[in-house]
């Protein structure tokens, strides 16, 4: 048609459920794709760490060798290695391929809260209860780190690395940025506890979701805040928020088992799934496609735009 | 042919014979013209190149240099052989030819020179002599003749046959006239003259004397022209200083010092003044005639030590604008005028002034005592932290009002030396209030002894009051009970202050304490004796107790009442430093209340953002390929600040002073916020919207209300940190409800019950706060109305033992908590793990192990229900299925450790028995069971 479309095409939302995937591995603490969002990682809080294949299902590997649950993990850019957290206070970095434990990093006063690759991979970024960000060198075979940032004056809860900054959030209600290029931090009060922190895909804002059930929307370079989104009930738990691919809404997990799903610009909430009657946990935005990953106690559940035709069972 | 025949004779032949004819040798071929060239013996043709490139064989084959060209012959690059220093000789560069016979350099065999008959040759040697004079050293042909040979030549043999003696020209005899004549004309001189003196004018005399008109005589000898090199550097004509003539015979025998330009010797042998004899014959220009020279006319001219200046800056010729070597006509002048030696040449239209100007009278400088050195003596400083255990600040105090100190002794100076009530007099202004002085503020003794240490230094007596008398006498009574003797003090200074001033809190950082404090220095004004003990909190150990007292009776002293005129004269600082911090970030953080207030009107931005320096390590740096932003810097983090310790007791809470000094607590501040934004928001709306308003409820808000005994004029500017006090007064204020203690008392009941689906409250709580959790929830039970009701008491106990049990954990880093937990299940312990994490928590997981023990059916998501019986079917078969496969891993790993053993048979009776029965199950661990399903319950109520 010559005409133009009338209303440009609403961008896509996750609101299929695409499968269920039965982890057995207890409560699934966190649910993260890697790099190339073909494959999804579950922690468990029976100390195990596994691999998923996200359009069959399938279960790939355990990986096991962590004393407590597993908090948080994160994959390399090329899939060649994995870094979890624990509350055994260490940090594992895992061969992909055999499983084996490539380092077993000890260090933090507390159990792990967070772990993040930086983009090659050659730093591990850990932040823990204790407070601190510890910087963990995966090149070298010390066993320090390089650099502990203990500027926090409580336990950290999230930590998100884009190129040379860091982002982290703290539960004493601030969210920190440090800028290795300018060699500075900036702090960020927000004066709830960060449960969670992100960086848009842009790279221009940073995303931080507080236990005053609001995730917030700031501007990275002045910290004016860009967007509050309500509705959600976020009180004592630790859950994640995101972005999606396109950065066009703010998902954020609640107590109340859906996920709230708000148009960025507008603040409106565009989507409310339904995931359980449980809290949802933990979600994670494929990097670079339409679809969600959540995990609500000891299941992961993948959501896309369009329902999939065969409805095979996960859980085989 | 003859030569043929004569071979063996001997005859001199020039040039190259022919060669022998022979008859049957056939007719040679004539060598054609082009062909007939001259060649060197060498085979070298010879060219006559032109006598300036080189003369006949001009380099080799008439190329240049040699047959390698220009390479230099010295050159020689073996390792054996180095080469030697080459001295080039003249024959090297010469030609072969050069040597020869008739070459400029012949190596025929000659007669050397002592072979010669040039031996004795007078006049040669008279020559000789005479040169000799003008040599440097004169008379140095005396040792040549000494040794030469006594050998004539051919020539004066054969001259002295014809009748010629030594001494004697050669030539015919003449008269006297002609020759006299012949001689004077003739006898021409160059380069050096005849010395004047010399036997010539005797024999001049004689010949004169002696004249026969016909007598001849010999021609006069005559001195030929000495060809002899010229030595040395001196210009043409010039001669060297003859010693003999130039001294005139007398004091041959000295030294003469040349060189020292007034030694009176020189003096006395030129100066023209003292000497008159006849001037010495120095003769010859001293360098010759220069090349820039015009005088050519006169290059033989004699000069004469009087033109010269025997005296360096002896007399100054003139003006002084032409130095002492000024021409003549400038000397003339000097009689005109003597200033005008000083001053120069006058310039035109300038004369010099008729009247000298008056000079000016210095006085001499006053004359210095004897006793006088050379020194500044300072006052001497009044060391008050050293000697009354004053604080810093007070010493600070102490010395910038060090006018008061000056006061006593008057002193009338200056408007500088006035001190402020001086002035204050002058001016007319009201006296100010309370005490003038900071002595005012000293404690007596202290006081007597600054004013006995300035009465020392000024040798002035002063009584002191009989009541310091009596102080002091009391301190030096009893010296070793300080501490008694301190709370005598700090009774004495604060009795019958009625003051409703603000008091300096040592304590803000830690309320209650403030708050005590405050109790004490009220019953301290109302001169309570025993008021220390009243005051302390009797809950607390007695080492608390003990330390407390130490520090409140030292703070007392410390901070007694200041006066209206030093408080109005000090502005406090906003936040106190942190003296007791042992490390700082060396950039503070900016006041939270801002923040908070800020972000109340959600003004997010620069209210609520700080940028600190930060330094990445080198290596992080490297790892992220991004240049170190602070090359050189050896700081990693964010820069910190060292600062002292003020006292021991802030050592020994550094933690804890730490913890209270970073002004927001991260969890209560969070507590308070999640809790209570939302409430306050309302109100606030409600009440205002300017910004103003908004920052002063906001500080009220935070602010602490002090204990009900503290006297309520007190303005009170600390902000709350106190997790105890703060919520419930904040809500009771900015709902501006004064009679709501009745109403969170009927609240609490409700507050109790919430208390557990709120186990990060619960967290928070067991840490830091001990004392009010009622209170604290109060506030939480009008923010959120509806919620599940409970039996809460139960599980508030739990909670309350849950707190020691956290404590203990946080300071271990809860590596305990499993081994206390070994017995407990899994799952159950998790669940209890649950409520001692920090901060935001995870979700308990009870509900995924309560599901995949016994189904999902009860949590399975709305999307799905119509799958639920069909699934639930299956489920049930898939959880047998996971049963075995637990129990096969059990049989797998049989050599577990005992206890883990226990545990999996523990959860297997726990998956037993939920297998049983779906609802509710035997007992195992009844608590746990009651706590899972309390989780179960609350969840299922979101």
């Amino acid at each position: 048609m010559a005409f133009p479309q009338p209303k440009p095409q609403a961008p896509q939302l996750p609101q299929h459920l695409l499968r269920t995937i039965d982890c057995k591995q207890g409560a699934v603490r966190a649910v993260r794709f890697n790099a190339d969002g073909n494959y999804v990682l579950s922690c468990g809080s029976d100390k195990s760490l596994k691999l998923w294949s996200v359009n069959r299902g399938t279960f790939l590997k355990t990986y096991s060798g962590h004393g407590y649950e597993v908090l948080d993990a994160d994959g390399s850019y090329d899939n060649s290695q994995l870094c979890s957290c624990s509350s055994d206070k260490t940090v594992i970095l895992w061969d992909v391929a055999t499983g084996q434990v490539t380092r077993k990093l000890r260090g933090h006063a507390g159990k792990v809260n967070c772990v993040q690759f930086n983009e090659e991979a050659t730093v591990i970024l850990s932040g823990s209860i204790d407070g601190r960000v510890r910087c963990w060198d995966t090149r070298s075979r010390k066993f320090e780190p390089i650099q502990i940032l203990d500027e926090a004056r409580d336990s950290i809860s999230s930590i998100k690395v884009a190129q040379h900054e860091l982002l982290t959030g703290s539960v004493d209600g601030r969210v920190r940025r440090y800028d290795l290029r300018m060699g500075q931090l900036h702090v960020d009060f927000i004066s709830s506890p960060i449960t969670c922190v992100c960086f848009s895909q842009d790279g221009q804002c940073t995303l931080s979701s507080s236990l005053d059930s609001s995730v917030r929307l700031f501007d990275k370079s002045t910290g004016e805040m860009l967007g509050e989104y309500t509705g959600h009930k976020m009180k004592g738990y630790k859950l994640d928020c995101c972005l999606s691919s396109k950065d066009t809404h703010v998902l954020s997990c609640s107590e109340d088992g859906h996920v709230y799903c708000w148009d960025l610009v507008e603040g409106s909430l565009s989507l409310k799934l339904p995931v359980g009657k449980g809290v949802v946990q933990s979600l994670s935005f494929h990097p670079t496609e339409t679809c969600l990953l959540t995990a609500m106690e000891g299941r992961v559940q993948v959501w896309g735009t369009e329902p999939e035709e065969e409805k095979d069972d996960a859980m085989t | 042919m003859a030569s043929d025949s004569d071979n063996d004779e001997d005859f001199v032949t020039y040039g190259t014979p022919l060669e022998p004819l022979e008859e049957d040798e056939p007719l040679r071929k004539p060598i054609p013209l082009h062909e007939q060239t001259v060649k060197d013996e060498k085979g070298r043709y010879q060219r006559f190149h032109g006598a300036f490139t080189g003369g006949f064989s001009a380099g080799y084959f008439n190329t240049v240099g040699s047959k390698e060209g220009w390479t230099p012959s010295t050159f020689v690059s073996s390792r054996q052989q180095k080469a030697e220093k080459h001295r080039a000789r003249p024959e090297d560069f010469m030609d072969d030819e050069d040597f020869s016979e008739h070459g400029i350099a012949p190596r025929e065999i000659t007669t050397s020179q002592e072979f010669s008959s040039s031996r004795r040759d007078e006049a040669a040697e008279k020559a000789r002599a005479v040169g000799a004079q003008a040599a440097l050293i004169p008379g140095d042909t005396l040792l040549e003749e000494l040794i030469a040979p006594a050998r004539l030549s051919i020539g004066v043999e054969l001259l002295r046959r014809m009748g010629w003696k030594e001494g004697q020209g050669v030539g015919p005899r003449v008269k006297r006239k002609p020759r006299r004549q012949q001689t004077e004309s003739g006898v021409k001189t160059y380069g050096c003259l005849l010395p004047p003196a010399g036997s010539e004018d005797s024999e001049d005399n004689y010949d004169e004397e002696f004249a026969p008109e016909n007598v001849t005589f010999a021609p006069k000898d005559m001195t030929p022209v000495d060809f002899s090199p010229k030595p040395g550097v001196q210009g043409l004509g010039y001669h060297g200083l003859d010693p003999g003539l130039a001294l005139l015979g007398r004091g041959a025998d000295k030294h003469i010092d040349l060189f020292r330009p007034q030694s009176e010797m020189r003096t006395s042998l030129f100066g023209d003044t003292k000497i008159s004899l006849k001037r010495g014959g120095v003769a010859g220009q001293a360098f010759g005639v220069g090349a820039l020279e015009d005088e050519d006319e006169d290059v033989y001219h004699r000069d004469s030590m009087s033109k010269y200046d025997t005296v360096l800056g002896g007399e100054e010729p003139g003006d002084g604008l032409y130095g002492w070597t000024a021409p003549q006509q400038y000397t003339k002048k000097r009689e005109r005028s003597k200033d005008t030696a000083y001053i120069g040449k006058i310039l035109e239209g300038f004369t010099l002034a008729q009247k000298p100007p008056e000079g000016k009278t210095v006085f001499p400088p006053p004359i210095l005592p004897s006793n006088y050195r050379p020194v500044h003596c300072f006052r001497p400083q009044v060391d008050v932290l050293r000697r009354s255990g004053v604080s810093p600040a007070l010493a600070e105090a102490l010395k910038s009002s060090r006018g008061h100190m000056m006061k006593e002794e008057p002193q009338q100076g200056g408007r500088h030396q006035l001190d402020s009530s001086q002035r204050r007099e002058l001016l007319g202004e009201d006296s100010l209030k309370g005490p003038s002085s900071v002595m005012d503020l000293l404690r007596p003794e202290d006081r007597r002894r600054l004013l006995s240490m300035r009465n020392s230094s000024t040798q002035e007596t002063c009584t002191p009051d009989p009541e310091d008398a009596t102080h002091a006498a009391s301190s030096v009574v009893t010296p070793p009970s300080t501490g008694l003797q301190q709370q005598h003090d700090a009774l004495a200074a604060w009795k019958g202050v009625h003051t409703s001033l603000q008091t300096f809190k040592p304590f803000e950082k830690n309320p209650s304490k403030q708050a005590r404090y405050e109790l004490y220095l009220n019953r301290l004004r109302q001169g309570d004796k025993d008021s220390l003990e009243q005051s302390l909190d009797l809950t607390m150990t007695e080492w608390e107790r003990s330390r407390e007292r130490e520090e409140f009776v030292r703070a007392s002293i410390l901070y007694r009442p200041t006066s209206s005129s030093l408080s109005s004269r000090f502005t406090r600082a906003k936040q106190q430093e942190d003296e007791d911090m042992v490390e700082v970030s060396r950039d503070e953080e900016g006041d939270v209340d801002d923040k908070q207030a800020a972000i109340k009107m959600k003004m997010f931005g620069k209210l609520t953002r700080e940028t600190f320096e930060w330094h990445p390590d080198k290596l992080l740096c490297k790892r992220f390929n991004v240049p170190d932003p602070h090359p050189g810097s050896g700081v990693v983090g964010v820069p910190k600040v060292k600062r002292d310790k003020f006292s021991v007791f802030n050592f020994l809470t550094v933690t804890e002073s730490r913890e209270m000094a970073e002004p927001p607590k991260p969890p209560e501040s969070g507590k308070k916020s999640r809790w209570d934004v939302s409430d306050q928001k309302k109100d606030k709306k409600k009440s205002d919207d300017s910004l103003s308003e908004l920052l002063s409820t906001a500080r009220n808000q935070t602010e602490i209300k002090p204990d009900r005994d503290s006297a309520p004029e007190l303005p009170v500017s600390s902000h709350s940190n106190d997790p105890a006090v703060t919520p419930a007064n904040k809500s009771e204020e900015s709902a501006g409800v004064q009679s709501s203690d009745r109403k969170t008392d009927c609240d609490e009941e409700q507050k109790d019950e919430e208390e557990e689906n709120r186990p990060p409250m619960d967290l928070f709580k067991a840490i830091f706060a001990s004392s009010s959790d009622e209170k604290s929830s109060s506030s939480e039970a009008e923010s959120d109305s509806e919620d599940e009701e409970k039996d809460g008491k139960e599980e508030e106990g739990k909670i309350e033992s849950q707190a020691v049990d956290l404590l203990t954990i946080t300071t271990s880093s809860s590596g305990d908590t499993s081994s206390l937990r070994t017995e407990v299940a899994v799952s159950s312990q998790m669940s209890v793990k649950e409520r001692e994490e920090f901060g935001p928590k995870l979700p308990p997981p009870s509900f995924a192990i309560s599901e995949y023990r016994g189904g999902t059916t009860s949590v399975c998501s709305p999307s799905k229900e119509e799958e639920v019986g069909k699934k639930s079917k299956e489920k049930k078969h898939k959880n047998r299925k996971h049963y075995k496969r637990k129990k096969d891993k059990k049989k797998k790993k049989p050599k577990k450790h005992k206890h883990k053993q226990q545990k999996k048979s523990k959860k297997e009776e726990t998956h037993n028995s939920s297998e049983d029965s779906d609802e509710d199950d035997v007992p195992v661990l009844t608590d746990n069971l009651l706590k899972r399903l309390k989780n179960i319950q609350s969840h299922e109520t979101w």
